[in-house]
């Protein structure tokens, strides 16, 4: 990869007292692409995001971001980046306008050019009718919009968004992401959390994270593509017996239900794992057929997050 | 310029927030309205040791017995020995004695003929309830007094000073003002920093180029400025409704009143980043309300209370101001009079100050 890297940080980590937040985190994020965190609650995403930001200072380890080493020269990259919080921080009791007019202020956006930036906004983000609204009466949506046109108002290099799309519908979230890959094409950064395996897949690069250490990173399909395990999918009449049958076989790594449909993970030192299945599901006489897949980003998810012995069978 | 237009942004966006916030705005006008015919009404207490100063013009074998007498009584508490009744007067204005005793040089002589008074009893009316004592004072028994007939004219004459009339709305309102003003600013400010955590804002703000010191001040002024006015409404509804004299220079009173909205905004300030919740902040401010109150001389007089309380006293901002309001307003004295007060104030708002930036920093951790 010969592009430019918007981030760069080296065995980065932040402890709270013996809790290892982040633990020795290395990251390349390159310019101009949609960079995911993948992780469950607590696994240091949010943390890590508010060390690039400035907002942490690291236990140990360095970060440059966008040239400036955090937290050092974090007050000459504040005027560069933009963040939204996992909380809508906004201001409740002032309307729309207001607020993206305050944050115009704040970032020194040439006096003349402020109306009618907040106007291209609120046209952007689809905003205009709640122009005189208060932010604190808007739904879900309307605010992850209102949240996102703030972050993007002084046009930042590059956008860190802490689990943007935690609390809006399904059909929010794809109006949200289709501005992220506009903001994107435009050359802004993004650096987005996120829980959600559909957001992850979308992502051109991302890092899964837990318990504060990175345990896979790179694009959804080289993920996809090497995961060290067999993907066998088992459609049976009766899964949770299916399930019983398979479960205590030392060389399933684990076993997924997904409606009538399991999800079994065979290491890759395993020769034959739809043998190893048919042979086990036919002991205990369950009726099922199984076929080999290819890993879906949630089987990467469950392989790479599970504890090493399973891992290894 | 880049930051003056980000400090006016955050002035522009609190005064904003306090407008739509109708309960805050009511307490602004409501709190000092509503204390103000409150304390309108009587609050007396039974003192003793009240600082006095005596001048003993007689210096006769009688007057000495006198003065022995009233030693004995407790109620006062003799400190200093001067020469002239001008000398007391002096003493009185610059707050350092709350009773004057005047002996005049014929005095045993009027002690004998009882239609004169033979002691002057100069008393601080400006003090609510100094002026209650003096009754008792009077009617103190004095051992040569024996004659069994009652004399036509008491042998002390009481003057007090300041507030002939003893209303007491006159001896609370001075008070009330420092009270007030203690109150509304230093809860305003002491949740203004962690309602903004509380909410999330303070997240995105720390992000921004904002600088602390932009986002305090910014936070501050509109404050200092609602201060003011609500000192023009104390003085103004005091005046109307219970004929409270602004006797000093009102230049002088709103100098004071703008070092000690400083002083509460800064220690509100620093309340402010010491907690972690708006409940935690109110907490601590009603922590510091009650002393500030009860042992600032506001209720019961300096001099009356323990020694320990009154150490408590010398530290609390509003001790030191209703002491400045007291004799600007009603003693007619100068800033130049009171010198100490003011100092204290500027000092504790400096360092309140630097105390509340220190702590404050654009960190989560």
């Amino acid at each position: 990869m010969t592009r430019e890297l918007a981030i760069r940080a080296r065995g980065l980590s932040k402890h709270f007292g013996s809790l290892r937040a982040v633990d020795k985190l290395d990251l390349d994020v390159p310019k101009a692409s949609i960079y995911g965190f993948l992780g469950p609650n607590g696994s240091g995403k949010s943390t890590t995001i508010r060390m690039l930001c400035g907002l942490l200072t690291p236990t140990d380890g360095r970060a440059d971001v966008l040239g400036f080493e955090v937290p050092e020269h974090s007050k000459e990259l504040k005027p560069k980046i933009g963040y939204m919080t996992q909380r809508f921080s906004l201001f409740g009791d002032m309307t729309v306008a207001e607020n993206l007019e305050f944050i115009a202020e704040i970032y020194s956006f040439p006096a003349a050019h402020r109306a009618s930036r907040v106007d291209e906004l609120l046209e952007k983000y689809d905003l205009t009718e709640q122009r005189k609204q208060f932010a604190g009466t808007m739904s879900g949506g309307q605010r992850q919009r209102l949240a996102l046109a703030c972050a993007v108002l002084h046009h930042p290099e590059l956008l860190l968004l802490d689990e943007p799309t935690s609390a809006v519908d399904p059909q929010s979230r794809r109006d949200f992401w289709a501005n992220l890959f506009r903001l994107a094409e435009g050359g802004t950064t993004i650096l987005v959390s996120t829980h959600y395996m559909d957001e992850a897949e979308r992502c051109h690069r991302l890092a899964i994270l837990d318990h504060g250490v990175k345990v896979a990173d790179g694009s959804p399909r080289q993920l996809q593509s090497s995961t060290g395990m067999h993907v066998v999918e088992v459609l049976a009449d009766n899964p949770y017996h299916a399930q019983t049958a398979l479960i205590n076989i030392a060389m399933v790594a684990s076993v997924t239900q997904l409606g009538v449909r399991l999800r079994v993970l065979i290491p890759d030192s395993v020769d034959d794992p739809l043998a190893l299945v048919n042979q086990n599901l036919q002991k205990h006489k369950v009726p099922a057929q199984s076929r080999i897949v290819a890993a879906s980003l949630e089987d990467v998810f469950v392989a790479v997050t599970m504890n090493p012995e399973r891992r290894a069978a | 310029m880049k930051s003056l237009s980000r400090l006016m942004a955050v002035m522009r966006k609190e005064v904003r927030q306090m407008r739509r916030d109708r309960l805050t705005f009511a307490m602004i006008v409501g709190i000092p309205l509503m204390q103000l015919l409150l304390f309108g009404y009587a609050i007396n207490m039974d003192v003793r040791n009240l600082s006095t100063a005596i001048a003993d013009e007689a210096n006769t074998h009688l007057s000495r017995e006198f003065v022995a007498g009233l030693a004995a009584s407790q109620v006062t508490n003799i400190e200093y020995r001067v020469s002239t009744a001008a000398e007391l007067e002096r003493m009185m204005q610059a707050g350092e004695i709350s009773i004057g005793v005047a002996i005049p040089h014929d005095f045993d002589r009027r002690v004998a003929d009882d239609t004169r008074a033979a002691v002057h009893l100069l008393v601080d009316g400006s003090d609510p309830t100094i002026a209650g004592i003096a009754d008792k004072l009077r009617n103190m028994p004095i051992a040569f007094d024996t004659s069994a007939a009652p004399r036509k004219q008491g042998l002390i004459e009481v003057r007090p000073y300041y507030n002939p009339e003893r209303r007491t709305p006159m001896n609370v309102i001075p008070g009330l003002i420092a009270v007030i003003l203690m109150m509304t600013m230093m809860l305003f400010t002491a949740v203004a920093i962690v309602r903004e955590r509380e909410r999330g804002n303070l997240e995105l703000l720390i992000n921004t180029p904002v600088t602390s010191a932009e986002l305090m001040i910014g936070k501050v002024v509109p404050y200092i400025a609602i201060g003011l006015v609500q000192l023009a409404l104390i003085l103004l509804a005091g005046g109307l409704l219970f004929d409270v004299p602004v006797r000093g220079s009102i230049i002088d009173l709103y100098l004071a009143a703008g070092l000690f909205i400083a002083a509460n905004l800064a220690l509100g300030l620093f309340f402010s980043t010491a907690v972690k919740t708006q409940f935690q902040a109110m907490q601590l401010t009603f922590f510091l309300m009650l002393p500030s109150i009860l042992l600032s001389g506001f209720v019961f007089p300096f001099d009356g209370m323990p020694v320990v309380a009154q150490y408590l006293g010398e530290v609390l901002p509003t001790t030191h101001f209703i002491r400045l309001t007291r004799g600007i307003m009603l003693r007619e004295a100068t800033l130049g009079d009171l010198p100490g007060e003011l100092i204290y104030l500027g000092v504790f708002a400096i360092v309140a100050t630097t105390a509340a930036a220190l702590r404050f920093s654009k960190r989560l951790d």
